[in-house]
């Protein structure tokens, strides 16, 4: 399926993301990572949804799925609010340079990354990150957000806010947690 | 036959300077001998002349590729791409390689240098045009004279780079010579089949930032010199500032772009016609503040992304354009409210009909009759004339005609809104702007409203609506009565900083004890409106910080209102000093903040500036806690600008749009074999800490800006006292903002005594949960040959 960038004269190239156009394969797509990790940024507290705040459900794939959860700029502190401590409080740029570092032995010491989640940064500078890491290293990208980001793997195609709702629910459900 | 010791050479390619201690000759012995062919230097300057005078492109390679070492290029690319050469393009996905052999890393990397020898050549450009313009007015003898005696360091970066000390303008000619000519080989080494290391494209980047400090302080000093602009003056008048200032009962000349001669002649001639009281004129972006300095007659409007809004109220008579910064299509928004268009720089013709050297008369006739939508003038004092010729006449005939909307006309165009959402998918800050026009639809301008003060004004949105609504034009239209009330003052520029203030500042600055300067500087696409620069100038000013501003960010520190009713301005001193707020001027005076650095150096450390870039590169890195923050960076100029600041080791700090520069510079504090230094008493290595830790940065938010600028403040030098007052305005706004205690705290002490006493016990805890180990606090230096005793 094709899908088009959200902003756009975002255009990237001939290697484009692979899109999403059901949940359930991020969630095997997440369930098949041995080392995955969640980069978070600012508008994960942006846009209310239906039910809950993207943040929420930031929380409970990190908690359904065990997965640490790099929170960006001052999201860090939403996250302590609401009773979650993520794995780092960090910049976007500081994590996307440690990523994209084969070498680098992850927020705890056990080994580098194999898959990366990222969501709620600016459009334009997750676009550019994931272009880093698509041309600078190894891993997976997946793009959670509400807007087809070609520079991952996988991206969800652009979608309303209800539909995007929806996919994080069944991911939550699809990890083993309750919605 | 003659032989010598001790000889010193210095080349540069238009010079030769050779000096020999002692010159042994078949007629005798000489003692003493200097000869110089070319470029002249000053025998009576007794300073020493350090390695490196004009340096060539690789000369300080060496220093660059130290400072690459630690702070490594994150590479971010726009596209997949390269579309330079007809052999392309050519995908550089991954580790491909394009047709010429460059890999993405390389591409990256060569699309800065253009951007940044783009920045330079633009400053490099205006400076001579200056240069040229004002020899040729008040002649190449005129005194270089930018403080009186409060000045005596002149010009600290042409100093530091080529080792002279200019006296007159014509001495300036030389510098921009060699400035020109390495700006070229720079623009060579992008070429097709040249460079092919990104490291060596980024040491190349590294220069042309150089380069451009260089011709920004040429630019500076000869406009404060020839034009008589404050002199290093903290007390500067307030300029008033803002839309709501200009009076529209008159008639109204509109200035835009970057080179002021133009707006120079215009408040001469409305002087010397003794019109003050009878016509305005306003500036937008940099002309504005310089035009300001020279005459605070002169008001500011606003930054760059005012123009379209200011242009469409039908508020100015007459635009005049000069260079830099100016929207393309500002011909077409002029005829559109009847506007005439005088064009006054060869840069920027905009297809105009050179009138130049046609009588005054029948161009303003032309104009005013709208036989020409407008003219292209290569002769400062002939705009002068003419503009303010035309706006007197066409004032009555244009009667302020305008084409902004009123409500109901907005209500009822809102209606054939088709929620494409095509504008918003156009807007650089993806603005709610189909929400908005909803609302309207139902007779609601709030909404429209809502979105002014992130709105940048670059009228994508309209670009893009298939139904050609005039959407900025209606968020302006809401926005009447908040645009009304846009009555603010922003200080003058004052130029460059006293000596005595360097003396009293620096000091504290390089022990740490005045917790960092930090310079908020250069354009207005900020990510939600230019309250955040004010918001942080103001965090950092109550905290005792030295504030130094410039350009667009200048004014939007000036353009809000604390609950006293005052602006930042009103309420804080324009002095280099702890809790100042200093705005030195246009883009150009972006190079005495470096001068301020340098100075710093030169007058309270007693280090020779005098072509001796490398060691006063390596100061600054390690002992001036000094960070630059260009929030709404845009242009190419701010890469050039920020490139300069990086050789110097100053860190820069962008906003998130800055992350479409592509290139981060990134140090690793998890990489303890990065961040050790020299000690220069004992030859040692000593571990500093990631001190600064980045040297080019893009954050998210406001937030992380703050964070960062007082975690990039601290430097190897501080004492502990310095030390402990940094750590606590970094683990205040961690703790503020992100709502906990940094995890990197143990990395940033490094005896007992950093600890700040308030939170000693909490510290103290993260101490021995990281295993933390003291250390010395070293004499700092990147450069071996600083060492003063070697270990054996």
């Amino acid at each position: 399926m094709a899908a088009e960038p959200w902003q756009r004269a975002e255009t990237a190239g001939p290697l484009r993301a692979h899109v999403l156009t059901k949940p359930d394969v991020a969630v095997a797509l997440i369930k098949k990572a041995k080392r995955p990790i969640i980069v978070a940024g600012h508008n994960v507290t942006g846009e209310p949804l239906k039910s809950a705040e993207p943040i929420d459900y930031v929380i409970q794939i990190s908690r359904a799925g065990n997965i640490p959860v790099v929170a960006t700029a001052n999201v860090g502190k939403t996250f302590l609010e609401r009773g979650y401590e993520p794995a780092a409080l960090m910049g976007a740029m500081d994590i996307a340079n440690r990523i994209k570092d084969e070498s680098w032995m992850g927020l705890d010491g056990k080994g580098s990354y194999d898959v990366l989640l990222i969501l709620g940064l600016p459009y334009y500078m997750e676009w550019l990150i994931l272009s880093g890491l698509k041309h600078f290293a190894k891993l997976t990208t997946l793009s959670l957000g509400r807007y087809y980001q070609p520079h991952a793997t996988w991206s969800f195609p652009n979608v309303s806010s209800e539909v995007w709702e929806g996919n994080l629910k069944v991911i939550v459900k699809g990890l083993g947690g309750g919605v | 036959m003659a032989t010598g010791h001790s000889m010193v050479v210095y080349l540069s390619k238009k010079a030769l300077n050779i000096k020999f201690d002692e010159l042994a000759t078949d007629v005798g012995t000489l003692k003493n001998v200097e000869l110089s062919i070319g470029r002249i230097f000053d025998a009576s300057w007794t300073e020493p002349i350090g390695p490196t005078p004009f340096p060539t492109v690789s000369q300080l390679r060496s220093w660059d590729h130290k400072l690459l070492n630690r702070y490594k290029p994150l590479y971010l690319p726009d596209c997949d791409l390269c579309c330079l050469c007809t052999m392309g393009k050519c995908d550089l996905t991954g580790d491909k390689r394009g047709a010429c052999g460059l890999d993405m890393a390389g591409q990256q990397s060569r699309i800065v240098l253009i951007a940044a020898c783009i920045g330079a050549s633009t400053h490099t450009a205006h400076s001579r045009h200056l240069l040229e313009h004002l020899i040729e007015k008040f002649g190449s003898d005129h005194p270089i004279d930018i403080g009186g005696t409060n000045i005596e360091i002149e010009a600290p970066v042409t100093r530091l780079v080529c080792g002279i000390k200019p006296k007159v303008l014509g001495d300036l000619e030389d510098v921009l010579d060699y400035v020109e000519s390495q700006i070229v080989s720079l623009v060579a080494a992008t070429h097709t089949g040249q460079e092919g290391s990104a490291l060596d494209f980024e040491s190349k980047v590294f220069h042309a930032g150089m380069l451009d400090q260089v011709a920004m302080e040429v630019a500076d000093i000869v406009q404060i010199s020839s034009y008589g602009f404050p002199k290093a003056d903290p007390e500067a008048s307030l300029v008033e500032t803002g839309l709501g200032v200009i009076d529209k009962s008159k008639p109204v000349i509109l200035v835009i772009g970057h080179n002021v001669p133009p707006a120079v002649d215009i408040v001469d001639y409305i002087n010397d016609k003794m019109l003050f009281n009878k016509i305005e004129v306003g500036g937008i972006c940099c002309t504005a503040i310089d035009a300001s300095r020279y005459n605070p007659y002169a008001k500011i409007v606003g930054p760059i992304s005012w123009q379209v809004r200011f242009i469409r109220s039908g508020v100015p008579d007459v635009i005049v354009v000069d260079e830099q910064c100016i929207r393309t299509d500002t011909l077409i928004e002029a005829q559109r409210v009847h506007t005439p268009l005088i064009a006054a720089s060869d840069k920027v013709c905009l297809g105009l009909p050179d009138r130049t050297n046609d009588p005054a008369d029948e161009i303003v006739a032309d104009l005013v009759s709208g036989k020409v939508p407008g003219v292209l003038i290569l002769d400062s004092t002939r705009v002068g004339e003419v503009a303010v010729r035309t706006a007197m006449e066409i004032a009555p005939k244009r009667n302020k005609y305008k084409v902004l909307p009123e409500a109901e006309e907005i209500i009822k165009q809102s209606k054939s809104c088709r929620n494409c959402n095509e504008c918003t998918r156009a807007c650089p800050q993806t603005l709610p702007i189909p929400d908005a026009v909803r609302l309207a639809q139902e007779g609601d301008l709030s909404g429209l409203a809502g979105l002014y003060e992130a709105c940048i004004g670059c009228i994508r949105c309209e670009s893009a609506c298939p139904v050609n609504l005039p959407l900025h034009s209606f968020i302006v239209k809401a926005s009447q009565e908040r645009i009304d009330e846009e009555k603010f003052n922003v200080r003058a520029g004052r130029g460059a900083i006293q000596d005595v203030e360097i003396r009293r500042v620096g000091g504290p600055i390089v022990l740490g004890e005045i917790p960092g300067v930090v310079a908020f500087v250069g354009c207005a696409n900020y990510p939600n409106g230019g309250i955040e620069v004010a918001e942080m100038a103001k965090e950092f000013a109550s905290r005792r910080f030295i504030v130094a501003t410039s350009g667009c960010a200048a004014m939007s520190i000036g353009m809000y209102r604390d609950e006293e009713g005052k602006t930042l301005y009103e309420t804080y001193p324009g002095s280099f000093d702890a809790g100042g707020i200093v705005n030195v001027g246009s883009c150009v005076a972006n190079s005495h903040i470096a001068g301020a650095a340098l100075k710093i150096a030169s007058i309270f450390a007693k280090r020779s500036l005098r072509g001796n870039y490398e060691e006063i590169a390596d100061y600054v890195l390690n002992r001036v806690g000094a960070v630059g923050v260009a929030w709404g960076a845009y242009s190419q100029k701010a890469a050039s600008i920020a490139s300069g600041f990086w050789r110097l080791g100053v860190p820069v700090i962008v906003g998130p749009h800055g992350s479409k520069y592509r290139r981060m510079l990134l140090g690793r504090k998890d990489k303890e074999e990065d961040w050790y230094v020299y000690d220069a008493r004992t030859g040692e290595k000593v571990y500093v800490g990631p001190v600064p830790e980045h040297l080019f940065y893009a954050a998210e938010t406001k937030e992380e800006a703050m964070v960062m600028i007082a975690k990039l403040a601290m430097r190897a030098n501080d004492t502990s006292k310095g030390r402990a007052i940094k750590l606590t305005h970094y683990i205040d706004l961690h703790r503020r903002l992100y709502g906990a205690m940094p995890d990197d705290v143990h990395l940033f002490v490094r005896t007992r005594a950093d600890i700040p006493i308030t939170i000693k016990d909490e510290v103290v805890k993260i101490l021995e949960e990281k295993g933390w180990k003291e250390t010395v606090i070293p004499d700092p230096t990147l450069l071996q040959r600083m060492v003063r005793r070697r270990v054996t």
